[in-house]
């Protein structure tokens, strides 16, 4: 592989994917951080991010959307 | 933390047999591969969870997996053994299809959202809400062990399945295992994670350790999968049921997770795996519905009725499953063999 598609794969951005009626999905690398700024751990390639408010270990998915009838509407709620 | 490939992996030893056909059969998987003829059928007359039938169909796949101790590994392709597997999965599908309601349910839209017809119609029982709220200790170990079926080979059945899908279903799919399998780090690989659950209350955590005290109503639920995952065919049945897997997942972990606490176990080493997955399949639940299931439909419109028969498949197998459990706990017995 040359170098131009090794950059390339570098700096592709992280996406962030709206799923219908549940989280966003987020693949690549990010820093989440809290209110004060500190690190939130995260060991994981791909993260899921609570939409509905309801999790309980936000910021993350539980899945607790499924419960509360959260809806996101057309298109995953972009 | 001790992991378990730090001491090896012995391969389990052959269970105690269940009936005429596991007698014949672990008599013969004892001596070197040859021809097996007259087997006798098995003798329980229940295909859907016989103790017998589903004994023997969990060691003949098993051969494909870690295989036992003393058996040749040549048994896993000797043509007669593969008969015999086969013949049982014809008897078990069989069982299956006649068990599914006639009436056609979740048939309408595509396939993520009859996914979520199928969960919204469901009034199976709960384990997991049981033991959460007024499970003991004994019925909460019990779980443990049926579930040491599958759990200690977590997403191995789904494996095979990857280069039988199109592109955006095997991205997606690999996504899922890659996560399972601990992102490359050993000490996170789900099935190494259970292992940790099962010592700190006090099981054994070996492969296999407790085959011969699994019924057949729980080791059905590890045939379906063995035998969706090993046929090409079957590739929209294993995806289906992955899918309906993930999707129920996160919230029956939770259940666990705090029936296991409220026994007053709270070392990680008990918490961790239901921990892991109410976080790890509430990202698995979409990935799985939507770019698994839902993309398998997209490019292959065919196995979109397949798909949902492996989730209408599981969550039979699964009913069964609770109301064996439940029941036996409520009559003040053990729900194992």
């Amino acid at each position: 592989m040359g170098r131009r598609p090794l950059l390339a794969a570098m700096t592709r951005p992280t996406e962030i994917a709206c799923y219908p009626d549940g989280p966003l999905i987020v693949r690549g690398p990010v820093r989440l951080v809290d209110a004060t700024g500190a690190r939130i751990p995260t060991r994981r390639a791909t993260i899921a991010l609570c939409r509905c408010g309801r999790s309980r270990i936000t910021p993350f998915c539980d899945g607790t959307h499924r419960t509360t009838g959260f809806v996101t509407g057309e298109g995953g709620g972009r | 933390m001790t992991l378990s490939a730090a001491r090896g992996i012995p391969p389990p030893r052959l269970p105690a047999p269940a009936g005429a056909l596991t007698d014949a059969l672990f008599e013969a998987l004892r001596q070197p591969p040859h021809t097996l003829f007259d087997l006798p059928v098995p003798d329980d007359g229940d295909d859907l969870a016989g103790d017998d039938m589903h004994l023997a169909l969990a060691a003949c796949c098993e051969l494909a997996y870690r295989g036992f101790a003393g058996v040749d590994g040549e048994w896993e392709w000797e043509p007669s053994l593969v008969e015999l597997r086969l013949a049982l999965e014809r008897r078990f599908e069989t069982a299956v299809r006649a068990a599914l309601p006639t009436v056609p349910d979740a048939t309408e839209g595509r396939v993520p959202e009859r996914l979520e017809t199928l969960i919204a119609a469901d009034d199976s029982p709960s384990v997991a809400r049981h033991l959460a709220q007024r499970g003991t200790e004994n019925e909460l170990r019990e779980l443990l062990i049926h579930r040491s079926a599958d759990r200690l080979k977590e997403a191995d059945p789904h494996v095979r399945v990857i280069p039988r899908l199109p592109t955006r279903a095997k991205a997606a799919m690999v996504e899922v295992l890659a996560d399972e399998y601990g992102g490359g780090r050993p000490e996170y690989l789900h099935s190494e994670l259970y292992r940790q659950a099962l010592e700190a209350l006090g099981l054994d955590g070996s492969y296999g350790a407790y085959l011969d005290r699994l019924p057949g109503v729980t080791l059905a639920t590890v045939n379906l999968m063995s035998m969706f995952g090993a046929h090409a065919r079957w590739r929209g049945a294993i995806v289906g049921h992955l899918a309906m897997t993930e999707m129920t997942s996160s919230e029956a972990n939770r259940r666990y997770g705090r029936a296991v606490r409220r026994l007053g176990y709270t070392s990680r080493e008990a918490t961790h795996y239901f921990d892991e997955h109410v976080e790890a399949d509430a990202i698995h639940d979409v990935v799985a519905a939507h770019d698994l299931a839902g993309g398998l439909a997209q490019a292959d419109p065919d196995q979109a009725d397949t798909v949902v028969f492996g989730a209408r498949a599981l969550i039979l197998v699964e009913r069964a499953f609770a109301n064996h459990l439940l029941g036996a706990w409520a009559a003040g017995r053990s729900s194992l063999r």
